[in-house]
């Protein structure tokens, strides 16, 4: 059974780390191509090690080399801006696109949420980091009542966060916010983003917060199944993302009446949430490139090749 | 001869944690009049954490910063409309909408080792044409060469001022002296420097007053010290200070303190004070913003607020981490059980 070859664009700690997934977890991806645009730089050194094709010119560089035509599923790990010019500098090759940047030019995908929904688009789009470990809690919690708002709080080391990440924070909170609600289910979404420098660094840590509509149950009832929501889905995403665990038991609480929540809602005339969810996790890494608290690098890069294994397993089928 | 000072009035953006982020539009007029007419430089207005800070984590705003804006706006005559954004919560969308409801001046925060992260945010409000600054949240974090730096780092995105932002309320008199003469050392001359006090330790009157006498122009002070922890630097306690020493600034005294007790102060529903709770902010070097937070928690799990503080400090969490709080309740919570079974 011959493997689909995968290029990565962008030889920073996310495609580097991707590299490794590849090379060491894949059942049906095999390492095509590094591409970076700095030719100095340790991912595409170790890849060169590797044996595999390597180009510091960026996509032009990609086109270019000699094993182009094999290359079936490109990722990009680049930068929005980045992955807009790459999207169109590879739109006539037909190769599928799996975009770690937060340029969201295609679907958002979410593993453990809507992986089946786009298995044929062209280009796909992985969120952001954050988005990754949160946005499966959500859902979590809308397939059990409805969700007037979600928010999301990502806690990262500051040694994890490149400089594409630190550069382009707007674009984190403005794509993961649209997720919560595209993804997530939730009516209005709020995403945060913490870089904390303490050493020892501190392991990824994310919050979800969710307004919701309780209807006729008692507290308890309530949160008895949104509860079995969640664990379910925390075993979800950890099968594709061992690190990945609820470090608290799920709280629920009544919303107190002079809490004015209302601000937070969609529209005005949205009916008032009666419970507040919060869920509290960790997202230790697998360590492939940087250490374990680098969980945000692990679970971007895991969920990206969960896509491209999918997508290379419904072409097998398809053979 | 006498030392200029620029006086930035808090209470509505660092004295909405004081309140929990709950105040009418009405309310902001008045105490917008009353400032402006006791002749302060800059009024800032914003939820606590800045422009789109209402949230579960930080609390929801009673109302939008838009309708805090917009009265402000409504009212203010002479003092320049300011703002404040955190990158990572509020984004250059929120700024651009802030700058069409009247605000012209920003001051970009970040915890003080993370300023790179300001630099999309600094650039776009100096291409919208106003004045900026950066913030340096929680300046005691990091040692004085690491945050003249970071000061540095905001200089050359474009800041017209960078500040010593003691969010803790942790740094004593010698600290303030350090870090004013180090970032005058390292910025350009033209670069203003300012100061933000807590008054956590009881110093924050005395830190703005050595800030000053070290090169410091730009002072946060605000009516009856409304602010998170135990409040910012009290504005009425400050100008007399600055009368007696001999600061250049056009406030009015007995303004400020008739706006500080009859405005300001009734509008606080728990005493913003150096009390055992904000003095362990102080001590603990704990962002000031969690004090309101931690003791809800307290109160919801029967956690000691000291001792969610102290481990607050403990953890070394950043401004923004207000979702540990819990936790560290429900971890002390396990803790107990686990001892007790």
């Amino acid at each position: 059974m011959s493997k689909s070859k995968v290029a990565i664009i962008g030889s920073g700690n996310i495609g580097t780390d991707l590299m490794i997934k590849v090379m060491r977890t894949s059942q049906h991806l095999e390492m095509g191509a590094m591409v970076g645009i700095d030719s100095a730089s340790d991912g595409l050194a170790r890849a060169a090690k590797f044996g595999f094709a390597t180009t510091a010119e960026g996509v032009e560089g990609l086109i270019g080399l000699p094993d182009f035509d094999d290359i079936e599923i490109v990722f990009d790990a680049t930068s929005a801006k980045a992955h807009v010019a790459n999207a169109a500098a590879l739109e006539p090759y037909g190769k599928r696109l799996i975009d770690l940047t937060p340029a969201a030019i295609g679907p958002y995908v979410i593993p453990a949420v809507n992986i089946d929904e786009h298995i044929d688009a062209p280009n796909v789009n992985m969120v952001t980091c954050g988005g990754q470990a949160t946005i499966p809690i959500v859902a979590a919690v809308a397939r059990v009542v409805p969700v007037a708002y979600g928010e999301i709080v990502a806690s990262i080391s500051s040694k994890s966060a490149g400089p594409g990440t630190r550069a382009n924070i707007d674009e984190f909170t403005e794509t993961t916010s649209g997720a919560i609600v595209q993804v997530g289910g939730a009516k209005r979404g709020k995403a945060i983003i913490i870089l904390n420098p303490a050493e020892p660094p501190l392991i990824m840590r994310d919050t979800v917060y969710a307004l919701v509509e309780g209807g006729s149950r008692s507290l308890e009832e309530l949160t008895a199944e949104i509860t079995e929501s969640v664990e379910k889905m925390v075993g979800d995403v950890a099968a594709y993302v061992p690190g990945y665990r609820l470090k608290q038991k799920v709280q629920v609480q009544e919303i107190p009446a002079d809490q004015p929540v209302e601000t937070l809602l969609a529209s005005a005339e949205d009916a008032r949430p009666t419970h507040q969810v919060s869920v509290f996790l960790e997202v230790e890494g697998a360590a492939h490139y940087l250490p374990a608290y680098a969980g945000n690098l692990d679970i971007m890069t895991s969920a990206a090749l969960q896509m491209a294994e999918r997508i290379a397993a419904s072409k097998e089928d398809a053979k | 001869m006498s030392t200029p000072i620029y006086v930035q009035e808090v209470s509505l953006r660092d004295g909405m944690h004081a309140v929990r982020h709950r105040i009418t539009p009405e309310d902001v007029k008045r105490i917008v009049i009353a400032a402006d007419e006791a002749g302060v430089d800059a009024i800032e207005v914003a939820h606590g954490d800045g422009l789109t800070g209402g949230s579960v984590n930080y609390g929801p705003g009673s109302n939008s910063d838009w309708e805090w804006i917009e009265a402000a706006a409504s009212v203010i005559k002479n003092a320049r409309l300011t703002t404040l954004l955190l990158p990572g919560v509020g984004t250059i969308h929120d700024l651009k909408r802030a700058y069409d409801l009247g605000v012209r001046s920003v001051r970009v925060a970040t915890h003080c080792t993370e300023a790179d992260v300001s630099a999309q945010h600094i650039g776009a409000a100096r291409e919208m044409g106003m004045d900026v600054s950066g913030f340096l949240m929680l300046n005691h974090m990091a040692p004085v060469e690491v945050v003249a730096q970071q000061a540095k780092l905001m200089e050359s995105y474009g800041a017209h001022c960078v500040y010593i932002t003691d969010s803790g309320g942790r740094l004593t008199m010698n600290d303030v002296r350090d870090r004013a003469r180090a970032y005058r050392d390292v910025l350009k001359d033209e670069t203003e420097i300012g100061i933000h006090a807590h008054e956590n330790l009881s110093l924050s009157v005395a830190n703005s007053v050595v800030a000053v006498e070290n090169g410091v122009y730009r002072v946060d002070a605000s009516l009856a010290g409304h602010g998170a922890g135990a409040g910012n630097c009290p504005i009425e306690a400050f100008i007399a200070v600055a009368n007696l020493s001999d600061f250049k600034h056009n406030c009015d005294l007995f303004k400020l303190q008739d706006a500080a007790d009859d405005i300001v102060r009734p509008l606080q529903d728990r005493p913003v004070r150096v009390d055992r709770e904000t003095l362990t902010m102080g001590y603990a070097g704990v962002y000031s913003s969690f004090l309101r937070h931690a003791e809800n928690a307290s109160a919801r799990y029967g956690v000691d607020t000291r001792d969610i503080l102290m481990e607050c400090g403990r953890r070394g969490l950043v401004g923004g981490q207000e979702d540990m709080i819990v936790d560290i309740c429900l971890t002390k919570l396990a803790e107990r059980e686990a001892a007790g079974a």
